[in-house]
């Protein structure tokens, strides 16, 4: 069975229909690259499958190990293994980063009937995976996001993505913001929970990330719909190239 | 397990229309005849065994408060109240003279039992860091109008410290009581402290000798049980010099349908040196979801900090009451002495919130700190009201203030009144105020990562109001928190 399957997805906002009927499948130790222009419809798709609310779906599904996901609450996806790095993660004041860690791992858990962590259990976990990504501690002590450089802010995406263990990763536009150091030590990290049973979404403008991250598939976006699917070289060609050519496929 | 974990298993367990303390306790009282008079004050007076200098006090606040009127400044309405339509006195019918906790009503105790308040000996929370060895709480509890029972006497004795009902200490030590009584809230105060002047039927006294750190947490529960009945506690605190006593006060109310009347009157005074730690915790019955019935809560609190270098300290967590009109206020009277007010004000549902804090900088280089933190919810009203001033001769005063409003919804109100007036020109006043929603972003962050709306909620509200929850004793700070979430139950969704 795949793992995550978007089939004829259309989806409006408002009045404008964003996404016109997109077809994706992904099965378990894949990664897929999304590439397009601003405004193709990248964003949209990864909002809808975590569950964003201001979004209208008007047909077509999406199932994720083929149950039903847009039945389910953005907080069930999350228990179910669905995980979105976001482009641009949010401040929290106040609540302290390991706090918020250990309050929705274990909320993750309890949804998926395990026992929650103890607290050493759980400090472990953190500062062994917090060192890999070289996460210093005095990060998870402030609260989330706040006063965080771009990199520190895509760190701790990581870190929660290592964290919470889930099944499909989709990575919104992981790139922007951060310099080269930034972007292979972020990469590094998402290289490093790379695994069979585990798929990764990565949406991107720029070929870039993708010598960082080397996907299986490469998916050009247009105007609401894939336009060309290819494997790994596909993003060297748009580079080559631009998106203009299927502009007018679209 | 984390708070904000627990706070939504309690959720769940309760929905608006069915507050968590509206249990009510089936004893026989022993009340007033309705309605206010001289003779209810004579009542009162007399059910006390109050001596008769007690009496007259009571009767010329009485008489001075026929002639005044309601004020109507505040931003929160209510019906006219009928004051002739109340009971002014309700005590629990005791059997016989009460010498130990083991004779009290059991259903008092079982009432007790349900709010979670350790009667008997010391509850400390598992796993709490204590940094001072044991903590230990005392609790006066306040049912109704009398106390009924006062834990760790002896302890305190030892210390030298009185920790009494008022009613008691105006018989056992009428020096001291007559000494401070009224003297920082003056009978003639405001319309309801002169009320309760007339009209208070219990509340806790305490005294701290020279030199003496209490060796414990104060705690006073309150709890308004019988129908139609006005709640007049009077407290009074003294801290005499050199000494240090921190107190939490804590409220409940049963649910009701008719309003019932709080105006209740705090007195703190600081002589050289000492310092008062006062912490509320208010989550009084604030109505239905269609905002019927809930307790009226009037009251005036206020420090003096008559001392140099004293300092006196207002935390509160105000989430309870229909309507809340409470101004914990600080006079810095002594040289060098400070002030400080740190307040959390929760309105949901048809709550209406207007609370502040004045700082009055009467010494030289006096300071005070304000950090007001208010959320709104549902379709309540939430407003800060805030003084700070300066005398001629403060030279050197320094305030420092910040009120924080946070809306949840788009049907609430929050507004932010502050007067600052400086009669000096070396004094130094900062105000910083913000107001924000909690934005669809950061929620829609939360539960991509697996908390719930309301758990997400609880989150972004806890984070907010940090800095205020770490002023409370650690104990609290973790109640305070759950108690924070279960009030804004149903404000998303």
């Amino acid at each position: 069975m795949s793992l995550l399957e978007v089939k004829n997805l259309k989806v409006r906002v408002e009045d404008n229909e964003i996404l016109h009927g997109l077809t994706l499948t992904v099965n378990p130790g894949e990664v897929h690259a999304i590439m397009g222009p601003n405004g193709s419809g990248k964003s949209t798709l990864s909002h809808v499958i975590a569950g964003k609310p201001g979004y209208e779906v008007t047909d077509g599904e999406i199932l994720f190990k083929g149950e039903d996901l847009l039945e389910m609450s953005p907080d069930e996806r999350a228990a179910k293994g669905v995980f979105l790095a976001f482009q641009y993660p949010v401040e929290i004041p106040g609540v302290a980063t390991m706090t918020f860690l250990r309050t929705a791992l274990n909320a993750q858990r309890k949804a998926r009937g395990e026992s929650e962590y103890s607290t050493p259990d759980f400090l472990k976990k953190v500062r062994e995976v917090a060192k890999s990504l070289n996460i210093p501690q005095d990060m998870l002590r402030r609260g989330v996001n706040v006063g965080f450089s771009g990199g520190e802010k895509k760190r701790n995406e990581i870190l929660q993505m290592a964290l919470f263990e889930p099944a499909v990763c989709i990575l919104d536009e992981m790139d922007s913001g951060l310099d080269i150091d930034a972007l292979r030590v972020a990469a590094d990290g998402v290289n490093a929970l790379r695994s069979p049973d585990r798929a990764m979404v990565v949406i991107t403008h720029y070929q870039r990330l993708l010598n960082y991250i080397v996907p299986d598939f490469v998916h050009v976006m247009s105007k609401g719909r894939v336009v060309k699917s290819g494997g790994k070289d596909l993003a060297l060609e748009l580079e080559a190239s631009g998106y203009a050519q299927f502009e007018d496929a679209a | 397990m984390p708070a904000v974990q627990e706070t939504v298993e309690r959720v769940k367990r309760i929905d608006v229309d069915q507050y968590r303390y509206g249990f009510e306790t089936l004893i026989e009282s022993d009340k007033a005849p309705k309605g206010l008079s001289e003779d209810t004050v004579r009542f009162i007076s007399a059910k006390k065994n109050e001596p008769a200098w007690m009496l007259e006090w009571r009767l010329e606040a009485y008489r001075r408060w026929l002639t005044m009127t309601e004020p109507t400044w505040a931003r929160v309405n209510y019906p006219r109240i009928d004051y002739q339509d109340l009971y002014y006195y309700s005590a629990p019918k005791p059997k016989k003279q009460i010498g130990s906790l083991d004779e009290i009503d059991p259903e008092i105790l079982k009432t007790y039992e349900k709010l979670g308040i350790p009667l008997r000996e010391v509850e400390v929370l598992e796993g709490v860091v204590r940094p001072e060895g044991e903590r230990k709480i005392a609790v006066d509890a306040v049912f109704d109008s009398v106390s009924v029972a006062t834990t760790f006497q002896k302890e305190l004795k030892a210390a030298g410290v009185i920790f009494m009902p008022i009613s008691e200490a105006i018989r056992e030590h009428p020096e001291l009581v007559k000494k401070y009584l009224g003297t920082v809230v003056p009978t003639s105060d405001n319309y309801f402290a002169t009320l309760n002047s007339a009209v208070f039927s219990d509340g806790s006294f305490v005294y701290v000798p020279p030199g003496v750190r209490c060796p414990m947490e104060l705690s006073t529960y309150f709890r308004i049980n019988e129908r139609n009945t006005g709640q007049f506690e009077r407290t009074l605190i003294i801290a005499d010099k050199g000494s240090y006593v921190s107190y939490l006060e804590g409220c409940t109310a049963p649910q009701r349908d008719e309003n019932q009347l709080h105006a209740a009157v705090v007195e703190l005074v600081t002589l050289d040196d000492a310092e008062i730690k006062y912490s509320t915790v208010q989550n009084w019955y604030p109505g239905n979801s269609e905002g019927v019935g809930g307790i009226y809560n009037f009251v005036t609190k206020r420090g003096d900090c008559r001392g140099n270098n004293s300092k006196i300290s207002w935390t509160q967590v105000e989430t309870g009451s229909a309507i809340t009109w409470k101004y914990p206020s600080c006079i810095l009277r002594g040289d060098n002495s400070r002030g400080e007010f740190y307040s959390i004000a929760i309105s949901n549902g048809h709550q209406q919130v207007d609370s502040g804090t004045k700082m009055i900088h009467l010494g030289k280089n006096t300071t005070s700190r304000i950090i007001a933190k208010g959320i709104a919810a549902g379709v309540s009203q939430n407003t800060y009201r805030g003084l700070v001033t300066a005398h001629r001769k403060a030279t050197g005063a320094r305030n420092f203030t910040a009120c924080d409003s946070l809306l949840i919804g788009d049907k609430c109100g929050a507004h932010t009144v502050p007067y600052v007036e400086a009669k000096n020109s070396s004094a130094l006043f900062e105000h910083e105020a913000t107001t924000s929603k909690i934005s669809e972003d950061v929620l829609f962050y939360c539960v991509q990562r697996g908390l719930s709306q309301e758990e997400a909620v609880g989150l972004v509200v806890n984070g907010f109001v940090k800095d205020v929850l770490q002023q409370l004793p650690m104990e609290f700070a973790v109640e305070a928190q759950k108690l924070i979430s279960i009030s804004l139950e149903g404000s998303v969704g």
